[in-house]
């Protein structure tokens, strides 16, 4: 867990984990599932719904996210010496980030005009994005219950 | 512009008409550009040929629902089964991928009545496709636009996120019945695939076959394109589908504004209208550049960092850095 005195820190790691909820929020919003179970009739949420609106609060989303990994991974490389290694469980979410944003990304340039996936390859991204997104939750979990740091430093 | 019409694509006069012995997929490659169809709504009569046409060409991909359907939950599911009411037409539906829009006008300050084939836009960047949560929905080199019976849950999506809502539900069929027939999908989302089986055998698509007034004309999308406004400019016409949603495969020439046409027809589920529409994926295609400046901003950001804690504190500056290296990695 980030220290109690280096607030910026815990800023960032908030704004990450709100970041992530919410990509998963409005990814899971791009199935068709949530005016079906009445949750997109909860005041406030009937955006969920709009599948529009969802496409773009997940590319928003995505901007972000990619902006904060981008500073937490250049920060680590610069300051390999003391930062020490990553450690088991933030290697394994660190490769699951990989896989989601290379799939997310092959997916975001499918969407530009004149860019033809075959059905294979869209079925396969989509279920391999989901699969990850999954697996991120799963090991996530498993490090807060465990307390598990991303990296060894003290 | 030599136009291009049934007969001469049938002849091959184009070669990338040509092209279509060797499958629909190659057609674009050969053209370098996908295939657009012209409707010149002028020339339509209303006899309903292409509906029939369509029918007869596609019926093997028509539904056969299993009966009775599973019940579904929640209660607000409801079943969508045109099983029982195969032959409307007036309207589309899974068994009834074109119908005859009939829009009564003013043309030279007489009422006119015109009718216009409607089918899917077949766009050029079609949210239908783009948006499918599942892969079901996919495009073509050719331009044309599909949704894979047999991977289709039948959710309605792309109905949903077509500005035309062409696809049509049918449930009690596809894959779903067995996933969870009960908590997730409702059937199979059916459309216009333009007939890709046909053009794949190096033959017409049968709504254009069978027409005999040679209403619609197919080719490549430039030709087709500039086909139109050459007829729109000679008839003092007007265009629809050009830029619509960005642009499509399907160009309607008209001898009124279409806002007349739209103002004469009636429409409602499964009468696509014919309003101005925008580029419904320009949104989100405009942020992903977002995507691709903000990593930069990101890594810039931890660097300036690093810069400023070396200057206020040079003996330090590998120690102050450090500890924002444990922020940003945030323990989720
Ligand atoms: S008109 Fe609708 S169904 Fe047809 S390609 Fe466009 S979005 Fe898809
Ligand atoms: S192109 Fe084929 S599937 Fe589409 S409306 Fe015409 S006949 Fe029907
Ligand atoms: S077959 Fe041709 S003339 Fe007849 S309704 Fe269809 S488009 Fe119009």
């Amino acid at each position: 867990m980030p220290s109690r005195t280096t607030s910026p820190s815990r800023t960032l790691g908030r704004l990450y984990a709100a970041t992530f909820g919410l990509m998963a929020l409005t990814g899971f919003a791009q199935m068709p599932i949530f005016k079906r179970y009445y949750i997109a009739d909860v005041p406030g949420l009937g955006w969920l719904a709009q599948f529009y609106v969802t496409h773009v609060m997940h590319y928003l989303g995505a901007a972000l996210l990619l902006g904060l990994i981008a500073y937490a991974a250049t920060d680590f490389l610069i300051h390999r010496g003391r930062a020490g290694r990553l450690t088991v469980s933030g290697a394994i979410r660190a490769i699951l980030l990989a896989g989601l944003v290379a799939t997310g990304g092959l997916r975001v340039v499918k969407n530009f005009s004149g860019v033809y996936m075959s059905a294979g390859w869209i079925v396969f991204l989509d279920l391999l994005h989901l699969g990850l997104v999954m697996a991120y939750f799963a090991v996530a979990l498993w490090a807060l219950l465990g307390k598990k740091r991303w990296t060894s430093a003290a | 512009m030599k136009p291009i019409s049934r007969r001469s694509f049938i002849r091959g006069s184009l070669g990338a008409a040509c092209a279509l012995a060797a499958g629909s997929r190659s057609v674009a490659a050969a053209g370098g550009e996908p295939l657009a169809t012209l409707i010149d709504i002028r020339k339509c009569i209303g006899c309903e040929a292409c509906v029939e046409a369509c029918h007869e060409a596609n019926g093997d991909k028509f539904p056969e629902p299993r009966k009775p359907y599973p019940k579904m939950y929640p209660s607000r599911v409801q079943v969508a089964d045109w099983s029982e009411r195969r032959d409307v037409n007036d309207r589309l539906t899974p068994y009834n991928w074109l119908y005859i829009q009939h829009a009564t006008v003013i043309i030279d300050g007489r009422e006119t009545e015109l009718t216009l084939p409607r089918r899917c836009m077949h766009c050029a960047n079609p949210p239908c496709v783009k948006l499918c949560p599942w892969g079901a929905a996919y495009q073509e080199p050719s331009g044309l636009s599909r949704i894979d019976a047999d991977i289709c849950l039948g959710g309605n999506k792309c109905g949903e996120v077509c500005p035309w809502d062409v696809p049509q539900r049918q449930t009690g069929v596809g894959l779903y019945l067995d996933l969870l027939p009960s908590l997730a999908g409702n059937g199979v989302m059916y459309k216009c695939d333009r007939c890709y089986d046909r053009l794949a055998r190096g033959e017409l698509p049968a709504c254009i076959e069978a027409c005999p007034e040679e209403v619609q004309t197919i080719g490549p999308r430039r030709r087709i394109l500039a086909q139109a406004q050459a007829l729109a400019e000679k008839i003092g016409g007007h265009l629809y589908g050009a830029s619509e949603n960005g642009g499509t495969h399907t160009i309607y020439v008209s001898p009124v504004p279409f806002e007349q046409i739209n103002a004469g027809s009636q429409y409602g589920p499964g009468r696509p209208p014919m309003a101005p529409v925008a580029d419904q994926m320009k949104t989100g295609n405009r942020l992903a550049a977002a995507m691709i400046l903000a990593p930069l901003a990101g890594a810039g950001a931890a660097v300036a960092k690093m810069l400023r804690a070396g200057q206020e504190n040079p003996g330090q500056a590998e120690a102050a850095g450090s500890t924002p290296r444990r922020d940003a990695s945030a323990e989720r």
